[in-house]
This record gives C-alpha cells, sequence and structure tokens, in this order.
C-alpha cells in the first residue's frame, strides 16, 4: 500500500479537525496551577497549567480575561474551563480557556449555583414579592458588623442625605461560621419588635469566601420572610450573592445602599423650591385672571360710574330702611290694639265686676261652686261670696223653679 | 417612633396636594391664597426640619428577657 505523503498544513489541519470533533476536547475543565502567566497589551493572557507530571499551555482572549473575578498570578490553582485545539502554524495544541475561577472556591461556585436553583424554583426571587420601600423611613435598622468601613459609610451618607431618619444597628458577625445564622436572626428579631421602617443588611467587600455568609439559605429565608422591606448591601459592585436576589432592592455597595434607603435632602430643597414656585405661578395666574374679569365687570354700562353704583346702592338701602320702619310701627300699632282688646274682654269677665253688681257665688264645704239647688240640701253649710267680703250661711230650704 | 420624620413626610404629601389643587386652578381665589400661606409654611417648617436634624444612631441590644434595648453607638472611625 502506498504512503500518503502529507503537508505539514495538512496534517495540522487534519489533527485539528480530529481535536475539533472530540465532545470532551470541546468542553472540559481542568485543574491545574498557573505557571509563566503573562498578560499582554492586546489583553490577551498566556500561561501554563500544570501539575507534578504534566503542563498544557493556555490562552485566555481579553474577551474572557475581563469577566475573570480574580487577578491569576503564578503557583495560583485554578479550575479553567475551556476548549483544547491546535494551533495549527506552530503544530501545538493549547486551551483556549474560556472562564476560570480559584480551585476551592469552584466547590463554593457549584453550591452557589444550586443553592441559587433551588430558591430560585421555590419562588424566593419572584419581583411579585419584592416590597416597595418607604419613601421617607422613620427608622432605619441596619444589620451590619458594628465595626469597619461599611456602617461608617452608611452613616455618613444617611447624615449626609437625610438626617429626619433614626438609625438602628444590629451588630452581627459578618463572616465565619457564624454570620449567617446571626444575620438571619437579626432579620427575624427587627421584624418581631418592628424595629424599623427599612432594613439595609450587607457588609463592604471582601472575599468570595467572607462574603459567603450572604449566600446562605437561612439569610435568604428570613429576607424572603421579612415584613420589613429589605435593601441587600453585599461587598462591591460586582459581587452578586443570593441575598441581592431575595432582597427587595439590591445595592451596589453598602454606600449606595445608604443612597438608596432615603431621600437627598438637595433634591428635597429643590423640590420645595420648585413647589414654591408652581404655587406662586398659579397664584398669579389666578390673580390676574380675576383682574381680567373684573376689567370687563367694571366696563359694563351699569358700574360704568363707581359712584353711580354706589349711590343706586345707597338709594336702594334708604328705601329698604323706610320700608323696614313702616313695617315695624305697622306691627307695632297692630299689636298695642290687640292687647287693649284682650284687657278690656278680661276685665269684663271678672267675677269682682260680676259682684258689685249684686250677684254673689255659693261654694260648698268642698270647695266647689252651687251651681243648682240640687247640689245641695237643707241643712248643709255654705259659703257665700260677695264683693266685699263673704259669709257662712245654712241652706233652710230648697225650692225647685218650675219652669 | 419619630415624630420629626413624620411631620417632614404629612408635610411634604401635603405640600404636593397644595401644588396639585392650585396648578389644576379650580380653586376660589380665596382658598387659593390659603393654600399659598399653608404651602409657604410648610416649607418653612420642612426647612428648618433638614437645618436642625442631625442622624441619630442607636445600638440595638437584647435585654435578659429578649426584648430590645437601645444603646449609644458613636461611630469610631
Amino acid at each position: 500500500m502506498q504512503q500518503q505523503i502529507l503537508s505539514i498544513t495538512q496534517i495540522n489541519e487534519y489533527i485539528r479537525s480530529q481535536m475539533d470533533e472530540d465532545r470532551l476536547l470541546n468542553q472540559l475543565a481542568v485543574r491545574g496551577e498557573i505557571s509563566n502567566y503573562k498578560m499582554y497589551p492586546s489583553g490577551h493572557h498566556y500561561f501554563t497549567l500544570k501539575d507534578e507530571n504534566a503542563a498544557l499551555k493556555c490562552v485566555m482572549f481579553k474577551t474572557s480575561a475581563v469577566r475573570l473575578r480574580f487577578r491569576p498570578e503564578n503557583g495560583m490553582k485554578v479550575i479553567a474551563m475551556g476548549r483544547i485545539t491546535v494551533y495549527p502554524r506552530d503544530g501545538a495544541f493549547q486551551l483556549y480557556c474560556s472562564a476560570m475561577t480559584v480551585d476551592g472556591v469552584g466547590d463554593l461556585y457549584a453550591a452557589f449555583e444550586q443553592l441559587k436553583a433551588k430558591l430560585a424554583a421555590q419562588g424566593l426571587f419572584d419581583p411579585a414579592h419584592k416590597k416597595p420601600l418607604p419613601a421617607y423611613p422613620g427608622t432605619i435598622g441596619i444589620i451590619t458588623s458594628s465595626a469597619g468601613a461599611a456602617i461608617h459609610d452608611m452613616l455618613r451618607i444617611l447624615n449626609k442625605r437625610y438626617p429626619l431618619t433614626q438609625v438602628r444597628l444590629l451588630p452581627v458577625r459578618v463572616q465565619g461560621a457564624e454570620a449567617p445564622g446571626e444575620i438571619a436572626a437579626a432579620i427575624r428579631y427587627a421584624n418581631h419588635y418592628r424595629l424599623a421602617d427599612l432594613l439595609i443588611v450587607g457588609r463592604g467587600g471582601g472575599s468570595i469566601e467572607d462574603l459567603w455568609a450572604f449566600n446562605d439559605e437561612r439569610v435568604a429565608y428570613a429576607i424572603y420572610d421579612s415584613q420589613i422591606p429589605i435593601i441587600s448591601a453585599v461587598g462591591h459592585e460586582p459581587d452578586v450573592t443570593i441575598s441581592d436576589y431575595v432582597a427587595d432592592l439590591r445595592a451596589a455597595t453598602p454606600s449606595n445602599a445608604a443612597e438608596l434607603a432615603v431621600p437627598d435632602q438637595a433634591a428635597l430643597l429643590q423640590s420645595m423650591d420648585s413647589a414654591a414656585s408652581a404655587m406662586a405661578g398659579a397664584l398669579s395666574r389666578q390673580l390676574r385672571s380675576a383682574r381680567q374679569r373684573l376689567e370687563v365687570l367694571s366696563h359694563s354700562s351699569s358700574l360704568a360710574s363707581p359712584t353711580g353704583y354706589l349711590e343706586q346702592r345707597q338709594k336702594n338701602l334708604e328705601h329698604l330702611k323706610t320700608r323696614l320702619i313702616a313695617v315695624q310701627t305697622q306691627q307695632l300699632q297692630r299689636r298695642k290694639q290687640r292687647f287693649i282688646g284682650c284687657t278690656a274682654k278680661l276685665d269684663a269677665m271678672s267675677p269682682l265686676k260680676v259682684l258689685t253688681r249684686g250677684y254673689s257665688i255659693v261654694n260648698q264645704d268642698d270647695g266647689t261652686i252651687l251651681r243648682s239647688v240640687t247640689q245641695t240640701e237643707p241643712g248643709r253649710e255654705v259659703r257665700v261670696t260677695l264683693s266685699d267680703g263673704s259669709l257662712r250661711a245654712v241652706v233652710s230650704e230648697i225650692k225647685e223653679n218650675a219652669l | 417612633m419619630n415624630s420629626n420624620n413624620q411631620t417632614f413626610e404629612q408635610s411634604m404629601v401635603r405640600l404636593e396636594q397644595i401644588v396639585r389643587a392650585m396648578e389644576k386652578g379650580d380653586v376660589e381665589l380665596e382658598e387659593s391664597l390659603r393654600m399659598f400661606q399653608e404651602g409657604t409654611e410648610l416649607i418653612r417648617r420642612c426647612g428648618k426640619l433638614l437645618d436642625e436634624a442631625e442622624l441619630q444612631v442607636k445600638k440595638i441590644m437584647t435585654s435578659p428577657d429578649g426584648s430590645p434595648v437601645e444603646e449609644d453607638f458613636s461611630d469610631e472611625q
């Protein structure tokens, strides 16, 4: 069989096509230690990964390198993800690295992704669950370490922006094994005693291990269960923790949390200024239109002369006054006459008047007036009242009128 | 719990109401004048509250029965 003779280009291309078809080589993660690390001005990174017995050339292009969460150094143990293929010009294969994590942290990373998926499935990140923040929080509860830059930065910004608020610090450990339990307990405690209108939970920047307490599910559930709105503020800008996903609002840093928590008094003063000018504007518009209306009215014929108008009013008033007096006098007169009539009638009916004319009133023992002979009988005592006195008498005989 | 803040918030809410009502322009002139006075007074009072305010910071500690106790906190940095 005739041996086929190939060019170098052909064989390198052949190797490349073989490698490119291999599933493992197309996507793999490899553990090793960095050596010969170089970063070129182009932004590409070149290094070798090695273990005790072997070495692997690696390249990480700028587009992938900018996503690195750490600065690679010689001697660092890492896990590099990517594909292995051959570079035909050199006939050398290398790892085209698309992502890299510090070894050991890789386990944390996996745990993070697992927890994130689990909590997402349980609805802990549901936007519908997120509570609105109060516009003017009266009391802000801060759950963080009482030492350190984070609390200091937050207090400085809160004081500058909105000193009307009141801060309650719930000191907790923010890293280490005890931290997640303490943070979760502080959140629940603040809720139980309703210690604040708004909570800020967080800490300053640190390594991924330092921030790990905020990737704990106890903290996640405590944030989710909180009735008080929570701003999560962990680490620096690119650090995203589980707490950030669950919280009602995520702040990039603790300082940013303080900014998001309260209104800025500079802006408030400005809006008060614009309220003042809006009021003044509205009022002067209204005054102007009132003046215009007045202008129109004063030009109407009946009001052409203001004194004429006043005189007319004066005359009306005089007329009304005269009529009022006339009516009153008339009424008074009528009442007076009615009064006189009444007294005459009363006088005529007075019993005394009748008695002076020779009549008398006869009362029985019980005081009732005797109106008929049938009301008494002989021998009964009666009282007879005359105009100038009374006398007692005894009935000696009764005679009925035969009418 | 924090009366100055409450006053501030209520004043700001009222101020917004006043501005909205006045800008809408369907209040009587006399009422407008009264609102203008009220609004101006609110602005003055709110400005004063901000001017005089100083951030109060307390540390929450737990008493033996579990209830919270406030302690002064001074930011050492």
